[in-house]
């Protein structure tokens, strides 16, 4: 079995779900609660804040935890919003980002907010012109992703946040969801504001996530209630979930470190095999991608179908994101990208961890050579 | 020393089923629910059972369970999820004086988005009364919520009855019912609630998950967008493993009510025979009667919250004061202010008992022996 679908979510890190055990069954306590149990769950929590903090280079004091990237997006993007309305109603952002900044940008607009989605070019890269172009007088933020998780290709979000500085009253929001411990990225020198993760997306626990805000940063509340997180984020701390995170992101950044060459490599030589194979269009760009994301087309053949015949040969890839893959419907990347309907129907995505490596490139290929040969049969005979 | 934790109104033990059913969600069974490959369509039928088997405990169809990340999580997409979905019609929401800081907080951002909001008042056993909301309904009342039973004194609303007045009003009717259920039998037709509120961790379940019951055909805007889960009401990856844990939290409730409900009846009993029994100076807060069986809020007149709590830490006996959700302040209760006024004594000298999974008789007596000193020490002082 060889599993390849991490950016849709990864396999908790053993030592990642021991922590959990451990604090679910053992210190159950409440933050909140005065009493010792409860300050046995405090101290937990502050610990893990602090070295998440310390892993990302930031203050423990600019950790917000949240139930995950969805809700550090939508808390950014709506908070920041919400918060600076009356300075000016502009939001920039770009047209391949992750539908929990889309969507939350679209609720935006219905509330009289106006959104530019900037365009990318064929790798699928926003150009910082452009973001400086799209700037204006009543600009309030702009969010941008660090690394696309349909096809892996990597913003120039250190060279974006440069420009920005020049811009001292708009916000930066990067998704970091697909990035951390993948792709470095030093929050200081890009000049970002807000930053989101995912637990399960680096080997910890579905339903936790963090929201980085850079201390200053004023914005509204998503959830209201008991004031907790700084009074930013109401909500009992789902501390097990939490010290899992910590556990879990500590040792992503190792093994990920570690096994960054060999990804690397392992996606340069995937490339170079797929397109090799006729019937296949290669929609990563080699270079300026992330290690881990492989994504192509099998030109205009089901990639549902594919999807399941690569997994008879008990290989997972995926269609596009996981978050939208049950609705059909053409890759809005590949789309900004300028691929034609057929390409943007039909994108297959492979996402490594650090437990894959170049002995699995000829099964993995060769699968994917059975399952087109299969497929264009089926299609020749309809 | 042995710690005797009576807290679980805050936070409880997870049950170790609960531990047990979850790890296979975070080792073999760990995809994506919205993937279409194998891992993924396990997590999928997984949620959706677990959906399913939680939907009957209330009576409700599959399709209005929304999972979220907790219990004021699920009041905020209640409240302003109903609010923003319906303000053509109206924009006058009910509530209480003594509702969770989930809903009260968030009543008050709605406050300011143009909203205006009615806090009925409560009497001294803290009741509302339904004179009071008949009176406070309007034609643009749109939205009513009133929590089941109160998280700090226990004192149950006449949940039903409101049910019945709103049957002929078109205001939807919320209620949290995060310290209830598990604890009362709960039918959302038979009390025509259609909003309902759950959080997991007060059932010995996981902290991070919860959900809410919207019933069919009420109108809700999401509170998160995204991906498509929850039928495009809540995005997010699912809590897979917290689900499963949830759901397993919520069998073992079903299962265990009655001898549950008799076992905390008999905790409190025996609590107060013997704060009478050693001639102590208390008053029970709330309708004794018509209360959770799980928690006892009591006066101790003559002390203070503050070194009473700290006494019983250092007895180790974990109690609280109130809601534990106003995170580590000791701010006097806006529960027993509602009910007796802010220069009441009982504000200054209340704290709350609340039982659960692993508590004994034993513990009990223990316990309420050792508040009886710290009373009797405290009040010579």
């Amino acid at each position: 079995m060889i599993y390849l679908d991490n950016s849709a979510t990864t396999k908790v890190f053993p030592e990642a779900l021991e922590s959990f055990t451990a604090v679910a069954t053992n210190y159950f306590g409440n933050p909140s609660s005065l009493h010792e149990l409860g300050m046995q769950a405090e101290r937990l929590l502050i610990q893990a804040r602090e070295q998440i903090a310390r892993l990302l280079h930031v203050k423990a004091t600019e950790i917000i935890f949240t139930s995950g990237g969805t809700e550090s997006n939508n808390m950014a993007i709506k908070g920041i919003a919400w918060q600076h309305r009356h300075r000016g109603r502009h939001i920039i952002t770009t047209s391949i980002e992750h539908p929990s900044v889309a969507e939350a940008c679209k609720q935006l607009e219905q509330l009289g907010f106006e959104v530019t989605y900037l365009p990318v070019d064929e790798r699928g890269i926003v150009s910082v012109e452009d973001v400086e172009k799209a700037i204006r007088e009543d600009t309030i933020l702009v969010s941008i992703m660090h690394v696309n998780n349909e096809i892996g290709s990597i913003q120039p979000i250190e060279q974006i946040g440069a420009t920005l500085k020049k811009y001292p009253k708009i916000f930066f929001h990067v998704d970091h969801v697909q990035g951390v411990t993948k792709v470095p990225l030093d929050f200081k020198k890009a000049n970002i504001d807000l930053c989101t993760m995912s637990a399960h997306k680096f080997h910890g626990l579905k339903g936790a996530g963090i929201l980085y805000v850079r201390e200053g940063v004023k914005l509204s509340p998503l959830l209201a209630g008991g004031a907790q997180e700084m009074q930013l984020r109401s909500g009992t701390e789902n501390v097990a979930g939490i010290v899992a995170m910590a556990k879990a992101l500590r040792l992503a950044f190792e093994k990920y470190e570690k096994a960054r060459q060999e990804l690397n490599e392992m996606k340069r030589l995937l490339i170079a095999e797929l397109s090799k194979i006729e019937g296949i269009q290669v929609n990563t760009p080699v270079d300026h991608s992330a290690p881990h994301i492989v994504n192509f087309s099998i030109n205009g053949l089901k990639s549902e179908v594919f999807v399941h015949e690569l997994e008879k040969q008990q290989i997972y890839v995926s269609t596009t994101s996981a978050c939208s893959s049950r609705k059909k419907a053409p890759s809005k990347t590949l789309l900004a990208m300028g691929a034609d309907q057929k390409r943007a129907e039909s994108s297959i995505r492979i996402s490594l961890s650090y437990e894959n490596h170049r002995g699995q490139l000829s099964l993995i290929i060769e699968a994917i050579k059975h399952a087109l040969k299969k497929l264009q049969e089926v299609a020749r005979e309809m | 020393m042995e710690r005797i934790y009576l807290d679980h109104a805050a936070t409880s033990p997870v049950h170790p089923e609960v531990v047990h059913a979850m790890i296979p969600y975070m080792t073999e069974v760990f995809g994506n629910p919205s993937s279409i490959h194998f891992f993924g369509r396990q997590s999928r039928r997984a949620v959706d059972e677990a959906r399913e088997a939680i939907a009957k405990t209330i009576g409700a169809k599959t399709n209005e369970i929304i999972f979220t990340s907790g219990g004021t999580e699920a009041d905020n997409l209640a409240l302003i999820g109903v609010a923003m979905a319906n303000r053509q019609k109206g924009r006058h929401i009910i509530t209480t004086s003594v509702e969770h800081h989930a809903v009260l907080h968030t009543c008050h951002y709605l406050e300011k988005q143009g909203f205006e909001v009615t806090y009925l008042p409560v009497n001294e056993q803290g009741k509302i009364s339904l004179t009071d909301l008949q009176k406070a309904l309007r034609p643009d009342t749109i939205l009513v919520s009133v929590m089941f039973g109160n998280n700090e004194t226990g004192v149950l609303q006449p949940i039903e009855e409101i049910g019945m007045m709103l049957k002929e009003h078109p205001a939807y009717f919320h209620t949290d019912a995060v310290q209830a259920y598990g604890l009362i039998p709960i039918d959302v037709n038979k009390l025509h609630i259609d909003l309902l509120s759950v959080s997991a961790h007060k059932i010995n379940g996981p902290k991070g998950v919860g959900f809410l019951y919207v019933r069919e055909n009420v109108k809700l805007i999401p509170h998160l967008y995204g991906g498509e889960q929850e039928r495009k009401r809540r995005a997010g990856t699912e809590n897979v493993a917290g689900i499963i844990g949830l759901q397993k939290a919520v069998e073992i409730a079903q299962q265990t009510m009655r001898e549950k409900v008799q076992l905390y009846r008999s905790f409190k009993e025996r609590m107060l025979a013997i704060f009478e029994q050693e001639g102590i100076h208390y008053a029970v807060n709330g309708d004794m009667d018509d209360s959770l069986p799980h928690v006892l809020n009591v006066a101790f007149f003559g002390t203070n919250v503050e070194a009473m709590l700290v006494n019983l830490d250092l007895a180790g006996i974990a109690a609280s004061s109130g809601s534990a959700c106003t995170a580590g302040s000791v701010d006097p209760s806006h529960v027993l202010v509602a009910m007796f006024g802010k220069d009441s004594e009982r504000i200054r000298s209340s704290i709350r008992f609340s039982f659960g999974l692993g508590n004994t008789a034993q513990q009990i007596e223990m316990a309420a022996y050792e508040t009886v000193k710290i009373v009797k020490r405290l009040v010579r002082k």
